[in-house]
């Protein structure tokens, strides 16, 4: 598990940074379909729009494929399709949020980028509890208040840690 | 003898390195604010080129290295001052020392009075420190103290011209005469203890380095030696006595350098018979400074401190003519001297680069391949015809693309002798464990392939023949019973074949026990029992995870973590493994790999919208079939006829889920494909793009292993494709005629590692 140290590593950092800026987050937002999602900005690489994936053998369909991040291949996950929303059908207007956990890049296909927050750790609200096997809440960080919006943060250790083989590459959800 | 040269190759390159490090640390040394480390430093490279000269038995460099260390001890003890004229002296004897390694190098024996200046000025040095009281003033009255005598670094040209001459004329006519004529005559008495050779040390060499130094009457004592009976062949019974003739410039230092190393174990008694006559270089009167330029350096110097005269540098090319006029002035001394009055110095012929820089340079020439290929692409749009000269240049532009990634790789590429020779050692202590008489023998090893390979063999090769010696071979009674020699043989070669490297490990003991590995095998519910196994899917059996047939856990092998783990590295390095065996006569287990991870030549093919490549080393041809050449196989698969030999179609579109996929047979490709083991079997696919040379991108950096998918690359438009696994798409389509569906059965979490090897365990559920 020589990721976890690497995790470590990216926690620490993220640390300092919030103790300089009093216990604050910044997190990047995004819709899919109707819903918005967060993720804490250090842990996002960039922001691209989308480019045609080479799709893998064999793999749930919110495995969308790969693609050539600058002669890296980094792999595409569709969040509309593993939330159980179906595939997305892409358009030139979808974004691939690219994200780096530890040694690790990957992206996120979603359907727009919505803002940057800056959240207070206070104001975190603990997921509620979700019935069992409904949602693998393992990737919920917590629950934020903007305007009236609900942000859902996602934890990008964990969300589609299992599927890159950072966890455990016999339990792959079929 | 050969061995010994690539030592010293070593020796002087590091030596070279070593030269700048004490270079560097000299140009750092500033009088009154003198770093220990930096002078430890300096002492240390000093100190190794000693070292290493007197392994070698450069004597001349060694014993100038040796002024110049005890001036640089003098310095670290703090008993000589740092002046900028000691500094001075200190880079000059830095080059001279340089000079010397070069002269080593090239097995010619330096022109004598090289460095007599040096030595002078570092014995200067040495005695100016002596009186106690001295030191502490000297850093402000040493360089007025010091300029005017000693003769500086320019002065080449008059070392050169007047030193020099009269050096040579002094060791002319030493030579001449050849009597003992200012020699001193030493007696040295040597007895060694009767271990001395137990620690590795050899007396002759000791001899023979001081015949180097002079002329040796070496006698040989034989009093201590037992009888015939009673001598012990690790045991040292000799003693000797040395009457040395040497020339006056050896010191006691110098004699007693030669046993260094042994001084502990030996008895060492030096007498010198005749007094130690005045060093030479000190009977000739030291020349006036009268080379200006450099006379109002060392000033000049002393005031930015840390800077040498840069004169120095330029020094040599004036040297030069004013050196060879004086030679031909004496052309007795001639032969002796090489054309120029300095040695140009040591150059290195290899450098040490990062690993690093090595690596961006290998991806820059993968994105330049990639570019490369992408630049070909656009190109086959132009009208044809057209644009002669262009296609050409793009052309010569391959050509030298495919050349530069063939020398980047060859920067990486090492002989796989870095691992082979590593194993005897582990014969040895194996065989020691076991009981077994072993013999190793390697072939092959100077076989080159990139250095993460080679790094990556070491595990695998030390399992493969501790499974040989542990396994394979057996005791030697029971061999002699069987009619083989008592001893065994592991044979270890490797060879280039077909763009691979294949490794073999091979053993003549008792080749696999089939009924025992399956009986194991039902034990431990691997295979259903009642299975009808050919006898090579049973001797396949032996890489799954947790098998071992030996009866008892031992420390060498048979805990189960062995060649399920072996396949297990090596398909992660791209490579596969087999096994071959014949009862009673041995095992060979069959290793290849790539040759190195990073670029392939591949075939570019789509199915649908999908583009894959394909390695060109499993490519046997491609057709279209008439639809009379195929057949259905009791229903589970196709078959073909090519070549007089029926394969077994497999389609990609089935096997990945493609939509769109042409799906027939005679309205596509079918690419006949071959796995290393030599099976072959026909890939369905719908077009065959073209050959391509792809850069190797890693899927697992930061996704996963996929089945039947060995890498990923990049292709001209940027574009993401998917390198097969033949062997792997083999295995998923075995499984998928035979049983539809792959993820319920139990054969699927047992090849769990990466199944791009005949995983046995996959076709056994079928059975």
């Amino acid at each position: 598990m020589s990721n976890s140290t690497a995790l470590a590593t990216v926690g620490a950092v993220r640390t300092d940074v919030a103790m300089v800026m009093s216990a604050e987050e910044q997190y990047v937002t995004f819709t899919v379909g109707t819903e918005e999602y967060g993720v804490n900005i250090l842990s996002v690489r960039e922001i691209r729009g989308w480019t045609p994936e080479s799709r893998l053998p064999n793999l749930p369909p919110y495995v969308r494929g790969v693609i050539n991040l600058r002669g890296i291949i980094i792999p595409i996950f569709d969040l509309r399709a593993r939330f159980g929303g179906g595939p997305t059908e892409v358009t030139k207007r979808h974004v691939v949020v690219v994200i780096q956990v530890g040694e690790r890049t990957r992206g996120i296909l979603v359907d727009a980028i919505s803002d940057i927050l800056t959240i207070r750790k206070d104001d975190i609200k603990p997921p509620p509890d979700v019935e069992a096997g409904m949602i693998d809440a393992e990737y919920l960080s917590g629950l934020y208040t903007a305007d009236n919006r609900m942000v859902t943060l996602l934890s990008v250790e964990r969300l589609f840690a299992t599927e890159t083989g950072d966890v455990d590459p016999g339990k792959i959800p079929a | 003898m050969e061995d010994l040269s690539r030592f010293k190759q070593t020796y002087f390159d590091e030596s070279a390195e070593l030269l700048a490090v004490a270079e560097t640390g000299l140009l750092n040394l500033t009088p009154g604010a003198v770093d220990l480390d930096e002078v430890n430093a300096i002492f240390r490279a000093v100190h190794s080129i000693k070292g290493g000269g007197g392994a070698f038995g450069f004597t001349d460099l060694v014993a100038f290295a040796h002024e110049f260390e005890t001036v640089m001890d003098g310095v670290r003890n703090e008993t000589i001052p740092v002046t900028t004229a000691l500094v001075d002296t200190l880079i000059r004897a830095n080059d001279v020392l340089g000079q010397l390694l070069a002269y080593a190098r090239e097995g010619t024996s330096p022109p004598p009075g090289v460095t007599d200046g040096v030595v002078d000025k570092l014995r200067h040095a040495l005695s100016g420190s002596g009186p106690a009281g001295e030191t502490g003033a000297a850093p402000a009255a040493a360089p007025a103290a010091d300029a005017p005598a000693p003769v500086y670094a320019d002065d080449e040209d008059d070392e050169a011209g007047i030193f020099g001459d009269a050096m040579a004329a002094i060791s002319a006519a030493r030579a001449e005469n050849g009597d003992s004529d200012g020699r001193t005559r030493w007696t040295i008495l040597f007895k060694p203890k009767a271990d001395l050779l137990l620690s590795g040390n050899e007396p002759t060499f000791m001899l023979r380095a001081l015949r180097r130094l002079g002329e040796a009457e070496i006698t040989c004592h034989t009093d201590a030696l037992p009888s015939l009976a009673a001598v012990e062949g690790e045991q040292l019974y000799l003693w000797w006595t040395v009457e040395l003739l040497a020339s006056p410039d050896v010191e006691i230092e110098d004699i007693n350098d030669v046993f260094e190393f042994v001084a502990d174990e030996c008895d060492i008694r030096i007498t010198a018979n005749a007094p130690p006559p005045v060093p030479v270089a000190d009977a000739v009167p030291p020349p006036a400074p009268d080379t200006i330029p450099d006379a109002a350096a060392p000033d000049v110097a002393a005031a930015t401190a840390a800077e040498p005269p840069p004169v120095q540098a330029a020094a040599p090319p004036a040297a030069a003519p004013a050196a060879a006029t004086t030679t031909a002035a004496k052309p007795a001394e001639a032969p002796r001297r090489p054309a120029g009055g300095e040695h140009a110095g040591l150059t290195s012929h290899t450098i040490r680069v990062d690993l690093d820089k090595i690596d961006r340079l290998v991806n820059m020439v993968g994105e330049m391949v990639i570019t490369q290929a992408m630049i070909a692409e656009h190109v086959r749009e132009l009208p044809q015809g057209e644009f002669q000269e262009l296609l050409e240049g793009l052309e010569q532009l391959a050509q030298h693309t495919r050349e530069l990634r063939e020398s980047v790789m060859s920067i990486r590429a090492q002989p796989v002798s870095s691992v082979f020779s590593r194993m005897p050692r582990l014969v040895r202590e194996l065989g020691g464990e076991t009981g077994k008489e072993v013999m190793l023998v390697t072939s092959g090893e100077t076989t080159e392939v990139d250095k993460t390979v080679v790094e990556n063999l070491v595990d695998p090769l030390t399992h493969m023949i501790r499974n040989s010696i542990d396994h394979g071979l057996e005791g030697p009674e029971e061999r002699e019973r069987m009619g083989k020699p008592r001893a065994g043989t592991v044979h270890l070669s490797a060879q280039h074949r077909s763009g691979r490297i294949v490794i073999e490990v091979a053993d003549d003991g008792r080749g696999i026990n089939r009924p025992r590995v399956l009986s194991k095998a039902i034990e431990k519910g691997l295979v259903t029992p009642g299975s009808n196994l050919t006898d090579e899917e049973i001797d396949n059996l032996i890489f799954l995870p947790g098998f071992s047939t030996a009866d008892k856990v031992s420390n060498i092998s048979g805990r189960g973590v062995g060649m399920d783990v072996v396949r297990r590295n090596i398909s992660s390095l791209g490579g596969r493994i087999g096994v071959y065996s014949t009862p009673g006569e041995g095992s060979r287990f069959v290793l290849s790999l790539p040759l190195t991870l990073a670029v392939l030549d591949g075939m570019v093919i789509s199915v649908g919208e999908e583009r894959f490549v394909l390695p060109l080393t499993n490519i046997v041809e491609s057709l279209r079939p008439k639809a009379e050449d195929l057949h259905g196989l009791v229903g589970q698969c196709d078959v073909m006829m090519a070549r007089g030999e029926y394969v077994r179609l497999v389609y990609l579109h089935k096997l990945f889920g493609i939509p769109q996929a042409q799906g027939d047979a005679t309205r596509g490709l079918v690419v006949l494909v071959e796995t290393e083991d030599g099976s072959r079997l026909g890939l369905v696919v719908d077009e065959v793009l073209g050959q391509q040379q792809v850069v190797i991108k890693s899927l697992e950096a930061n996704f996963r292993r996929l089945d039947g998918v060995a890498a990923a690359t990049i292709l001209g438009d940027g574009r993401v494709a998917l390198i097969l696994d033949v062997a792997g798409l083999r295995e998923m389509s075995r499984h998928a005629d035979h049983a539809g569906t792959r993820a319920t059965t139990m054969a699927a979490q047992l090849a769990s590692p990466p199944a791009a090897l005949p995983a046995p365990s996959q076709r056994l559920e079928t059975l």
